[in-house]
């Protein structure tokens, strides 16, 4: 709490560019006249501005408040509530490995270690090369392709040490990477656009990734009789252009990879807005910008 | 019919109730014409012909219940919404879908989602409302993707909009995406959610269907719950009761997971059984047995070996001591540590509570440091004592259903595997490998790593 500046209030954020500015405000507009009340945009705005710069800045918060008639606390109160909002800079892409008990089971733990390992970083971490956040994410709604590992909100099923490795192997050299179920890879900026409410503009885009995966149609396909008892669903590795995951090769869990002990101890407890330095809301002085 | 004559009573092929996932294999599954071809719309045509009342009280008949977890009637709470009062009339779908171990609404959506639309469609009919939303939750971008092309195609089509197929029924559906918060499927934390405010439950009364959203008439429903209304309209009431129970009529999507040789989703009426389910699918994985699983989601407690034989609707899962919750059956073998699963949870369950009030807030965070301890063998006989108490004053005594979750797994767990958290007192630690739950821990003939289809 020392650096602290008793006595000394805080100069408002700067504004964006000009340019900017004028391109943000109309798509503010189309997203407020979504709703009954404006108020309602303010989570879709948060992921606009996230579109914008990467992260939620002090600039965001205060374009998202004076579009909304709100104040600066009240925009970073619901900032600081929400898992999405980044409130430091991060990679491209962001990496979170499901931790939640059925993936971590299943052998999240053992990607998630051997992920911060590999690219030597902790959770909420970013590679020095600015391309890959590291994370440990909860249940996304994929269990029975577990274990999970989301790329921007993309998912990759049935994922083991290797796969993933070669995933962020791949992602930082700039190679293409294919999700199992969903569209070619958009960068993290473009991910915070869709959820913004602006439909992804890519040909292709909702096309891609097919249909319902193999677990999702276990049922269907026993229903209709296409499929024997204790047959299994195929692996979605197969979909996947890199190598690194043939099935038949299949993985091992190599010695060392497994943790000896699983302590759960990296979900310690977060900084709060008031221990952050970086978090827009201070009481921290200005962040480098 | 002959080919039905031949199928054997206990075969998939009439266990199982394909409705919702019908056509889940058809290529583009997703798109409005896909739909068409298997009768997409012709509920909504059957239900627009009708007079609102008379559709609310075709689905209370009908008897479909809630499909999110509390299994509320789904008819019942559209009937709530007081008419002729001059408010706005709202709908708000929950997609929010984050419960551990739930994952039936994100491929329902990516496969189908013109079927939700349908379902809106009648909904708002009946309620009289001409603002619906769809509350996605954000982590499901390829999801948002198909409800985006989905909301489009069907105001291109008419289905949307105004003077909807000549019935005079105007309607508007906005999707939303959340922002990462499982307290926000909480239904009053949604919607302050959606108002754009911190995620936090409402006290209730007033509940949403007097004031809601906006402080107006408002119904929650869950996805699956309106997805399967333009099925009912379509085929009729009787043929949805003729499947499941009386209290549990309909079909429901049941969500296999963990370690069983297929998992996936299985779409079947109510009341069968994870005995059933895994006979059909291949069983536990190869050389392994169940230890404990979750009917419903981490927040329902958990069962054993022992209730493989529990019909799985509201009541017979009510009866045996947990809840059907949203038909997630996680299934754990005898390689998992009961400790280590409950702990995940729980640390779920403390990063998830909202903060709004104590007992949650702070008996998640005590649980948590207690857990931590046992599992690291550095706790004492007495803490398990106090995790039940622990427990004990969350449940009920929070604001919201988030508490009453978070003291599921610790109630049941030391029910009925109290000897397992005793051993990792008294041997000092954990006794189990986690290296040997992975999905690959006995090589490539896991189900994991399965066939090459």
């Amino acid at each position: 709490m020392s650096d602290v500046q008793l006595g000394m209030p805080r100069l408002p954020a700067p504004d964006y560019p000009a340019d900017v500015r004028a391109r943000l405000d109309a798509d503010a507009r189309e997203v407020i006249s979504r709703y009954p009340d404006s108020r309602s945009a303010l989570l879709p705005l948060l992921h606009l501005v996230q579109s914008e710069e990467g992260h939620v800045t002090r600039t965001g918060v205060r374009f998202c408040a004076e579009q909304l008639g709100l104040t600066t606390a009240e925009v970073t109160a619901v900032a600081t509530f929400y898992t999405m909002y980044r409130r430091k800079p991060s990679g491209d892409y962001q990496v979170g490995v499901c931790t939640n008990t059925l993936c971590a089971v299943m052998g999240g733990d053992a990607i998630f270690d051997a992920l911060k390992e590999h690219l030597r970083v902790g959770n909420g971490e970013t590679t020095p090369d600015g391309k890959v956040t590291l994370e440990h994410i909860e249940c996304n709604a994929a269990c029975d392709y577990a274990p999970v590992l989301m790329v921007n909100w993309e998912f990759f099923d049935n994922q083991t040490v290797e796969s993933a490795t070669a995933l962020v192997d791949d992602l930082r050299a700039g190679r293409a990477v294919a999700p199992t179920r969903g569209a070619p890879l958009c960068t993290y900026k473009e991910t915070a656009r869709i959820l913004a409410g602006f439909p992804d503009e890519r040909p292709g885009a909702v096309e891609a990734g097919g249909g319902a995966g193999p677990a999702s149609l276990a049922g269907l396909r026993l229903a209709k009789g296409e499929s024997a008892p204790g047959r299994v669903v195929a692996p979605r590795a197969a979909a996947r252009p890199a190598a690194e995951d043939r099935p038949g090769t299949g993985p091992r869990p190599a010695a060392g990879e497994a943790p000896a002990t699983h302590p759960s101890s990296h979900d310690a407890p977060q900084q709060t807005s008031a221990s952050d330095p970086s978090n827009p809301a201070g009481p921290a002085a200005e962040e480098g910008e | 019919m002959t080919l039905a004559a031949e199928v054997d009573e206990t075969s998939p092929e009439k266990v199982l109730a394909p409705v919702l996932s019908a056509f889940w294999d058809q290529p583009e599954s997703w798109t409005l014409e896909t739909y068409h071809r298997h009768e997409g719309y012709e509920g909504a045509r059957k239900a627009l012909a009708m007079a609102p009342d008379d559709v609310i009280a075709y689905v209370k008949d009908a008897g479909l219940r809630g499909r999110g977890g509390a299994g509320f009637p789904t008819g019942m709470k559209w009937q709530f919404i007081p008419q002729g009062d001059g408010k706005p009339h709202y709908l708000v779908v929950n997609a929010d879908e984050s419960e551990p171990g739930t994952c039936k609404d994100i491929p329902l959506l990516f496969a189908n989602p013109h079927s939700l639309i349908e379902g809106m469609l009648i909904a708002c009919h009946a309620i009289r409302s001409s603002h619906a939303f769809i509350y996605l939750r954000g982590e499901a971008v390829p999801v948002l993707r198909r409800l985006h092309e989905a909301v489009r195609e069907a105001y291109a089509a008419g289905y949307l909009g105004t003077d909807i197929l000549g019935s005079g029924l105007d309607l508007d559906i906005t999707v939303h995406a959340g922002a990462g918060a499982y307290i926000c499927g909480e239904e009053t934390a949604l919607l302050d959610s959606l108002e754009g405010r911190r995620g936090q439950p409402r006290l209730r009364p007033p509940f949403p269907a007097v004031a809601g959203l906006y402080a107006c008439p408002t119904v929650v429903n869950n996805v699956e719950s309106i997805a399967s209304v333009p099925a009912i309209m379509n085929k009729g009431k009787e043929w949805f009761r003729s499947m499941g129970s009386e209290k549990s009529p309909g079909f429901t999507l049941y969500s296999l997971s963990g370690h069983v040789a297929g998992p996936g989703q299985y779409e079947a009426p109510l009341g069968i059984t994870l005995r059933q389910l895994l006979d059909m699918s291949g069983g536990m994985r190869p050389g392994h047995r169940l230890k404990f699983w979750t009917p419903g989601g981490s927040s329902t407690p958990m069962f054993t070996d022992e209730h493989l034989d529990v019909p799985l609707d509201y009541e017979g899962v009510g009866a045996a001591g947990s809840m059907l919750g949203t038909k997630a059956l996680q299934c754990f073998d005898e390689t998992t540590c009961v400790v280590r699963a409950v702990t995940r949870w729980t640390e779920f369950y403390a990063h998830e509570s909202c903060g709004k009030c104590t007992p949650c807030r702070e008996g998640t965070y005590w649980l948590v440091q207690l857990l931590r301890d046992i599992e690291a063998g550095k706790g004492q006989m007495a803490d398990l004592e106090k995790l039940n108490d622990i427990a004990d004053n969350i449940n009920g005594k929070s604001f919201c259903a988030l508490g009453d979750g978070a003291a599921a797994p610790i109630f049941s767990s030391l029910k009925y595997f109290r000897e397992e958290y005793e051993q990792h007192i008294t041997g000092r630690g954990c006794p189990f490998d986690p290296a040997k739950s992975t999905a690959w821990a006995d090589g490539p003939k896991t189900a994991h790593l399965g066939v090459n289809a």
